[in-house]
């Protein structure tokens, strides 16, 4: 008996690499549908970055949520964090004084603020996260409301400038309707998440910090016996997740240039589902950051999909819903028939030595 | 003994709250308790609370059931709400005329859904395994657009003079009927949770699904039933919330309750993973959320900054029944009473401490 436990637990690490697997299959499986049935829209590079270019700040958070779900816990405030980074900056810039490095720090200094209060009451004060993120979604909406109600945009020219600017890239360029060549346009947006992919994919796989996270995530008494700084680890978690939202907020602010109320609504809900469809698990110690992308894209890709048919928004929820029925139901059979024989069987011979060597 | 105390303090943390805040209210107006009778029925602050509290306070029972048995919360309460409301206001629209025995009719039909989306969800926990929160996440994204299909259109209209009445209130009864409803949903849920043993089960099921297995409970089922009961509680609440509305408006019908119906089984003392639980609690909770919410609005808070400042007190309120600032005040408590027994009992109280130490010591350091 405790010798199966043990070889369980080293499969952990396999279980999100195999979730991984499945997410990023699916994302495939998906785009390479939509190339199939609206050919000339999906094969172009212009639409493949603009899901990057429009989403940017939602494929953040998800790498947030992501992060604090590996450690066992579960941030619901991060969308209206996000908003109120977007709030609070547009009347930085739109108040004569404001200046876009100080719109960056304000940005980043709330989130970090929300990170500081949430993950220092969930980690030292062992109060349950998901009371706790709720109330900071409720103390991020209040907040916002009371710093502006009405829509803002922000007219500054530097930072129009900063929202209208645009990498081109002339070698990767589409033809349109009229022959004309456009070249493809990346937003800076899509660099910032590029570059925060990496970074964190890095951090949570070859850092220390990364690594103990995974085990408090996994079991915090046994991460607590292996001498791991377990409150340290998870008030860290929640940290680096406020950071990311106030990341987040920015670049939906760079994004769509205004402040508004109703900005990055039900982000929160969006990024939960965009990382368990990325193969991470609520129940923590199970994911990995490079699905979490894949997680999102897939969901953004099934919305794209479903506008090019043209079927109406409410139709679109519904699939949405259907989809994510399918994933959850989908890596949790495979999850349990992993270790039994009938995947084995299953799987051809020569997919097995490679998973378990891992 | 040692079961007693357990409760009391569980109950401690919500009454006192209830306390404080209404002591804030009578702080504000002394006129807080004042009822008023206008058309028969009666109004004022605490008829208020209780008017606008029932479906909080109904779906959180269900909730507290959820959470107890499988360990975490269910997210689409208010849309499944919304959803059986649609069914009931579908149902009386198409059956013609408004009776009571459509009504009746109508209601028994959106329970039926509320059963059929609770086990939807609970196939999905019990059966398979997943995290009660990502399972009605789906309801949850998927249910305000099927409730708009059933609808058809943008808020269907109930202008029937009954439906007013169940919402609102029946000529000749003084106390509001959604406060009635609510009364009776409380009594049937008390009777459920006496006579059966069912809070034994989901509750063994919460601590210990091995242990309960092993004992012969079967935790498929009892997580099953806890969510086909939380679809009954959510079509009682969304034929509430529709009644009283008047009309069926898919997009905002019991918006965000959910939130506040988890808030209330945390608020009432409960964990939020799983195991031992007080219904009491979550219904006191669930009023004491409504309390707050008025009590913000009595107290001129601008309505941008009630969210606001409904955070800072859910975290003041968390901070203090947080398991460290507990123990805390536990270890404190019990220094204090260490001292009042030095001083008052000291052979018994601590014997082998006395014995080790000259009595005489003790009394200087008393006088010091």
């Amino acid at each position: 008996m405790e010798s199966m436990n043990t070889i369980k637990r080293r499969e952990r690490v396999t279980d999100s690499n195999l979730l991984f697997a499945i997410a990023a299959a699916i994302f495939v499986l998906m785009y390479g549908f939509g190339i199939l049935t609206h050919g000339h829209d999906f094969l172009q590079a212009q639409t493949f970055f603009d899901l990057f270019n429009l989403n940017a700040a939602l494929i953040i958070l998800t790498l947030a949520e992501s992060i604090v779900m590996i450690g066992g816990s579960i941030d619901i405030s991060i969308g209206q964090v996000t908003a109120l980074v977007t709030m609070s900056c547009a009347v930085f810039l739109q108040s004569g004084e404001g200046s876009i490095g100080g719109a960056i720090l304000l940005a980043l200094g709330i989130g970090i603020a929300f990170g500081l209060l949430q993950g220092f009451l969930v980690a030292y004060l062992k109060i349950q996260p998901f009371i706790i993120t709720l109330a900071g979604m409720f103390l991020a909406s209040g907040l916002m409301t009371t710093i502006h109600e009405d829509p803002i945009n922000v007219t500054m020219p530097d930072f129009v400038h900063l929202t209208n600017f645009q990498i081109v890239i002339p070698w990767l360029g589409t033809i349109n309707r009229n022959r004309r060549f456009i070249p493809l346009e990346i937003m800076p947006g899509t660099i910032v998440v590029l570059v925060l992919a990496v970074v964190l994919v890095i951090l949570m796989n070859w850092s220390r910090f990364g690594r103990n996270l995974y085990a408090v995530g996994g079991n915090n008494e046994s991460a607590l016996m292996l001498g791991i700084n377990v409150k340290r680890t998870r008030f860290y978690s929640h940290v680096l997740c406020g950071l990311l939202a106030g990341i987040a907020g920015f670049v939906f602010i760079m994004t769509t240039g205004a402040g508004n109320v109703g900005n990055a609504s039900g982000f929160e809900i969006k990024a939960i589902a965009g990382s368990i469809i990325g193969g991470t698990l609520l129940s923590g110690g199970v994911g990995n950051l490079v699905g979490s992308p894949f997680g999102a894209l897939t969901l953004l890709t099934i919305n794209e999909l479903i506008r090019a048919a043209g079927i109406n928004s409410d139709f679109q929820s519904i699939a949405n819903g259907m989809l994510l029925c399918i994933f959850i139901v989908l890596q949790n059979v495979v999850l349990r028939l992993r270790g039994t024989e009938s995947l084995k069987l299953g799987l051809p011979g020569w997919l097995l030595p490679a998973s378990r060597s891992r | 003994m040692a079961r007693m105390k357990s409760r009391g303090s569980q109950l401690f943390l919500p009454l006192s709250v209830l306390a404080i805040l209404i002591v804030i209210n009578l702080i504000k107006g002394a006129d807080y308790f004042s009822i008023s009778i206008i058309n028969g029925a009666l109004y004022g602050n605490i008829p208020n609370i209780l008017y606008g509290a029932s479906e909080l306070v109904i779906l959180s029972i269900g909730m507290t059931l959820v959470t107890s048995s499988a360990g975490s919360q269910d997210l689409s309460v208010g849309v499944a709400a919304t959803i059986t409301s649609a069914v009931f206001v579908w149902v009386l629209v198409s059956a013609g005329g408004i009776t009571w025995w459509t009504i009746l009719a109508a209601f028994l039909v959106s329970c039926v859904a509320g059963i059929v989306i609770g086990s939807f969800n609970g196939a999905l926990v019990a059966t398979l395994n997943v995290q009660p929160i990502v399972a009605t996440l789906i309801v949850f994204t998927v249910g305000r657009s099927i409730a708009f299909l059933i609808d058809g259109k943008l808020s269907p209209i109930l202008s029937s003079n009954l439906t007013y009445q169940i919402g609102n209130a029946i000529p000749g009864v003084p106390v509001r009927t959604p406060i009635i409803l609510t009364v009776i949903f409380i009594v049937l849920a008390a009777v459920l949770l006496k006579t059966t043993n069912l809070k034994l089960y989901s509750q063994a099921v919460g601590i210990n699904q091995k242990a309960a297995r092993l004992n012969g409970i079967n935790p498929v089922r009892i997580k099953l039933l806890a969510f086909m009961i939380m679809g009954v509680c959510a079509a009682v609440a969304g034929f509430i919330a529709v009644t009283k509305a008047g009309r069926h408006d898919s997009y905002n019908l019991l918006r965000n309750i959910e939130m506040d119906a988890i808030l209330a089984v945390a608020i009432g003392g409960n964990s939020l993973y799983g195991g031992k639980f007080s219904i009491t609690g979550s219904i006191i909770g669930a009023y004491t959320i409504e309390v707050l919410d008025l009590t913000l609005l009595r107290l001129d808070v601008p309505t941008q900054a009630i969210n606001a400042f409904k955070a800072v007190f859910i975290i003041i309120l968390m901070v203090i029944a947080s398991p460290a600032v507990r123990e805390f005040a536990g270890n404190g408590t019990n220094w204090v009473r260490a001292r009042l027994g030095r001083a008052d009992q000291i052979p018994t109280a601590i014997g082998e401490d006395a014995s080790v130490v000259p009595k005489s010591d003790i009394s200087a350091k008393k006088e010091v």
